[in-house]
């Protein structure tokens, strides 16, 4: 029994390694999303193309979808909008998308030259809806259940890879692609 | 010359923790301490090893300026603290509150070291014990080598009578 407690700093040494080593294959900048399971925050802010109209966080209820936010200064947001094109019209998924810290005319001109994937897109100048959701760099992509609870946070560029587990999460919580 | 070296040697101390100071101003001196320990105890959360006046990213500047918000309109530590929290979560916190997920972080510390003190002492005491054994033994065997010297002479002795 003595003997075996000889052995107790090269096992706790095993431990500690077998720790750092599962630390290395982390990503640090990945952090949790300290939203994900509320309610998506409440805004009232104007609609991108057209000003006069204000929307809301009940337009975020009724169907699983996913809500971007983009700017025209971003450059990821640029290389992922064909691919937020293509989700759109092949998936058949619902895009909403939050123009975040942007102008207006820049963000209308992208639309219209690279196309537009989103149902709508919130025109959050001030970036203040960006603040309450925890947004820290754009692009983020939310995954906005029913009821209009944030079920999931991804950040950085969506590509095939990232839609295929957004697609699995996005079906737990009941989407179909043919029903919408 | 003097005066350019000098004007070289001033340049040396500029910290970037004032630079951020510098662009807000306060009415009191509390909040001006208020803001500068809460921007060096927030983490910025898009540069990680930064804090918010360290950090020169959009979000970080965007922070700051909520921050300086909250302070000016005279909100406290727990308040704005919270605020952040509930946005970013605990990452932003630089010094993490003591809940039932960090209570390893606070306290494991000090439970290794009384389980280390326990282990220095318990092996102390086992090494106190051994050399008592061994004095204890050397004792046994001194009186058992005087037993043997008393059977040594009686048996000389019984070995003598018969010789008579």
């Amino acid at each position: 029994m003595r003997r075996f407690l000889l052995f107790t700093p090269l096992i706790l040494c095993f431990i500690l390694g077998a720790l750092f080593v599962k630390g290395l294959s982390l990503n640090p900048t990945d952090l949790p999303s300290a939203k994900i399971g509320k309610a998506f925050p409440s805004f009232n802010l104007p609609d991108l193309k057209d000003g006069t109209q204000k929307v809301n966080e009940k337009s975020l209820t009724g169907t699983v979808r996913l809500v971007n936010v983009w700017a025209t200064w971003c450059p990821t947001c640029k290389q992922e909008h064909s691919f937020l094109n293509k989700l759109a019209k092949t998936e058949g998924v619902e895009i909403v998308g939050i123009n975040y810290k942007d102008e207006r005319s820049k963000a209308a001109q992208w639309l219209k030259r690279y196309g537009d994937p989103y149902t709508f897109n919130v025109y959050d100048e001030k970036g203040s809806l960006g603040l309450d959701l925890g947004v820290y760099g754009a692009p983020e992509t939310y995954i906005v259940d029913v009821n209009g609870v944030i079920q999931y946070r991804h950040v950085g560029e969506v590509n095939a890879a990232v839609w295929l587990e957004l697609k699995v999460k996005m079906q737990a919580l009941g989407w179909s692609a043919d029903k919408s | 010359m003097k005066y350019i070296v000098l004007m070289l040697m001033l340049m040396l101390f500029s910290l970037p923790s004032f630079a951020a100071i510098d662009t807000f101003k306060f009415d009191t001196d509390e909040k001006r301490e208020l803001f500068r320990q809460l921007s060096e105890e927030l983490r910025c959360p898009k540069c990680q090893n930064q804090n918010l006046s360290d950090s020169n990213s959009a979000i970080a500047k965007d922070l700051r300026v909520e921050l300086y918000r909250m302070v000016v309109d005279g909100q406290n530590t727990t308040q704005i603290k919270d605020f952040m929290v509930e946005r970013y979560g605990e990452f932003v916190l630089y010094r993490p509150s003591v809940n039932s997920l960090t209570y390893a972080l606070w306290y494991g510390p000090f439970v290794l070291l009384i389980v280390g003190f326990i282990i220095v002492f318990s092996l102390s005491r086992n090494r106190k014990s051994a050399k008592k054994i061994v004095t204890n033994n050397a004792v046994q065997n001194a009186s058992s080598s005087t037993q043997t010297d008393i059977h040594q002479q009686r048996l000389k002795e019984l070995l003598d009578k018969k010789d008579d």
